[in-house]
């Protein structure tokens, strides 16, 4: 029985110090930004591969979701007469919470899982080591371009997933069902309020992608050195960002609802 | 990768997210269709507002023309006080009258203007005297089933 | 004597919290020499060169690296010695993503503003050095075990260090390669005019070009002296090593109970 209570309080530990360990590697990276911004060609390169690279699933997700989101929002607003409304479903469960937390969760399955593997790689074959030894911080030239690229490509992301979502809900409810085009975006237009939807969403976004990147260079940057590291860490950058996202969508609602 | 072929690539995303973004101000949400720059605020007291909440559209003649900015309780006069910020494109006579109605059955409750006669102009942080409470549906219910139950006793 | 001292170790002790690895270890390492240091695995050979390096702390003593100590200089005191060292990792530890141009040039363009046509002459002397200027292009994932050392080579020795370090530079590869870099380390070292410091357990090939060589075992500097002298020493430790043999003081068998009792006999 007590080596149970064990267990859970030795887990509650290991988490509790990876938590600081992470919040340290949050702080060292803000110290050395400096550097990375004078050289912000290197990040330029991580947009590339975080953002141009994550496009095509963004765009073509967020579609389908928009469609979907068309259709089931028809079939339920058409019992209560009132289809036109659909426009306003689809725009206010896309900009609101679906882009940026399906944003979040498509990234950290397509660009968090690979930063997670590319760090923990050039761990375990000592490039890392091989990088200080040359005298250069591992954390501004490779931590610190990934995690302002995650920042600035998240919000991006998200706003070109709400946008396609929205065109796509368009596809089937104008040209597929047949509801009134002049409807459909005036009803959206009089129910989406800038300040307080888009702006919010936008926030949302930010917020994820510093988290969803911290936690995918964390989880490289501490994984053990081994090929069966490397892919725990990735795993594990899946189910934490997941997490994480879900978590902190629940308090920033919660918030942006009472404010 | 060369560096112009990647810059581009990334030019391109970043534009992308731009336009995605101006698109959901201005296409999705309400940035051009209700760029009330400059408002004037007015002021009307309620007995009861129902489900009216801060950001409800004001409307008049269907035209929204401002928005609720804020209700507040006075324990004065144990009314709502609410604000309303209007566009100052559009001007009340002194003795306009505000209703808060509700879209359709179950819609969301807005405030009504209904322009009155008075050749004045309501001005800033005028009050709005005549005010006519929301319907509050339960109230209908009792009303409705207190004058049958008084029928079938006649 | 001392004035071409460059690195020089003193009464170094280092462990993690349940093992000690380094209990005392005195070392000295002069300028134009190249210096062995080998020991069984797991005897903590790596771990000095990471005391060198600044990578870790020692738990006491000091490592000392052209009069200044290395442990206690700051973050940017420790690049600063940095600069003056090049490291070659036991795989090479090249930079996957860039080419081996691009790997050379590196600390090269981290560390100096020079113009890229120097920049580029620069590099291709270094490769050419390591014979392998033709390669430039190639991507390290297109490079053999052996070209890739060579390339690392390259890249520890671009900023003309004072102190090369070699992390096992013998692991893993075949006896042409192993032949290569025998005959790189000693010419870049005179060379460069550098002092080279190597951990290895390859007893052939360190016997045949170092210039001094320490032996450690149980976290101290069991023996020491130059190839000659070792080949004739009599302490059984050394002998075994040298003379690869199976049993002696490092005891084939790890520590266990009794075989007998063990199989329940």
């Amino acid at each position: 029985m007590l080596s149970f209570f064990e267990k859970i309080g030795g887990a509650i530990r290991s988490k509790i110090t990876r938590l600081g360990a992470a919040t340290r590697l949050f702080f060292s990276i803000i110290s050395y930004s400096s550097d990375s911004f004078k050289r912000f060609n290197l990040t330029i390169r991580e947009i590339y591969f975080t953002g141009v690279l994550s496009l095509v699933i963004i765009v073509v997700s967020a579609f389908f979701v928009g469609m979907v989101l068309g259709l089931q929002g028809y079939y339920t607003l058409q019992k209560y007469g009132s289809s036109e409304a659909i426009g306003v479903l689809v725009a206010l469960a896309l900009v609101r919470e679906l882009g940026p937390v399906v944003t979040a969760l498509l990234f950290a399955g397509r660009a968090g899982t690979a930063i997670t593997a590319e760090i923990g790689l050039m761990k375990a074959t000592e490039q890392l080591s091989a990088m200080e030894m040359m005298a250069v911080s591992p954390v501004a030239r490779i931590v610190a371009p990934r995690f302002w690229a995650g920042i600035i490509t998240m919000p991006l992301l998200a706003s070109i997933f709400s946008m396609v979502g929205v065109l796509g809900g368009y596809v089937v409810a104008v040209p597929l069902i047949g509801v009134d085009e002049g409807a459909f975006w005036s009803q959206m237009q009089a129910n989406v309020d800038f300040n307080y939807d888009i702006v919010n969403g936008f926030i949302k976004s930010v917020v994820f992608g510093i988290a969803c990147t911290i936690i995918a260079l964390f989880e490289g940057y501490d994984a053990p050195p081994t090929a069966e590291g490397v892919s725990r860490a990735t795993t594990r950058t899946v189910v934490t960002s997941s997490l994480a996202v879900l978590g902190l969508d629940f308090v920033l609602t919660s918030f942006m609802l009472t404010v | 990768m060369n560096r112009i072929k990647l810059d581009a690539w990334v030019g391109i995303f970043v534009a992308l997210g731009l336009i995605a973004l101006m698109g959901l101000a201005m296409k999705v949400g309400n940035l051009t269709s209700n760029d009330i720059k400059t408002t004037y605020y007015v002021t009307a007291n309620f007995e009861n507002i129902g489900g009216l909440k801060p950001r409800a559209p004001v409307k008049s003649a269907g035209v929204v023309v401002g928005r609720v900015d804020s209700i507040v309780f006075d324990t004065k006069i144990y009314e709502a006080i609410v604000t309303m910020s209007i566009d100052e494109r559009y001007v009340f006579p002194k003795d306009t009258f505000a209703n808060i109605y509700t879209a359709g059955l179950l819609g969301e409750q807005y405030i009504g203007l209904e322009a009155g006669g008075d050749p004045d102009n309501l001005e800033a942080n005028d009050k709005i005297t005549q005010t006519q409470d929301a319907v509050v549906l339960e109230k209908l219910i009792s009303q409705f089933l207190y004058n049958q139950a008084s029928k079938e006793e006649e | 004597m001392q004035k071409d001292l460059i690195v020089s170790i003193k009464d170094l002790a280092f462990g993690y919290a349940e093992r000690q690895i380094h209990k005392k270890i005195n070392m000295n390492f002069h300028r134009g020499k190249v210096v062995a240091i080998m020991g069984g695995s797991g005897c903590g050979k790596t771990t000095i060169l990471r005391l060198i390096g600044g990578q870790i702390k020692p738990t006491s003593g000091h490592v000392e690296v052209d009069g200044q100590i290395v442990h206690e200089q700051g973050r940017k005191g420790i690049y600063e010695l940095r600069r003056k060292m090049g490291m070659l990792f036991q795989h090479g530890a090249l930079f996957s993503d860039l080419s081996v141009f691009e790997n050379v040039a590196f600390p090269i363009r981290e560390h100096t503003n020079l113009s890229e046509e120097i920049i580029k002459d620069l590099v291709l002397m270094k490769l050419n050095a390591v014979g392998l200027r033709g390669a430039n292009q190639l991507m390290p994932t297109e490079l053999s075990g052996g070209m890739a050392r060579r390339v690392a080579l390259a890249r520890a020795v671009a900023l003309d260090p004072d102190i090369i370090m070699y992390d096992e530079p013998f692991a893993g590869l075949d006896p042409i390669s192993m032949g290569v870099i025998c005959d790189l380390i000693r010419t870049l070292n005179d060379a460069l005019g550098a002092t080279s410091i190597i951990v290895t357990h390859d007893v052939t090939e360190t016997f045949a070009f170092a210039d001094y060589i320490y032996f450690i075992a149980d976290g101290i500097v069991a023996a020491e002296g130059s190839p000659s002298d070792l080949k004739k020493s009599q302490l059984p430790f050394v002998k075994q090593f040298v003379h690869s043999q199976k049993d002696g003081p490092v005891p084939f068998h790890y520590q266990a109970n009794d075989y007998l009792q063990d199989l329940r006999l």
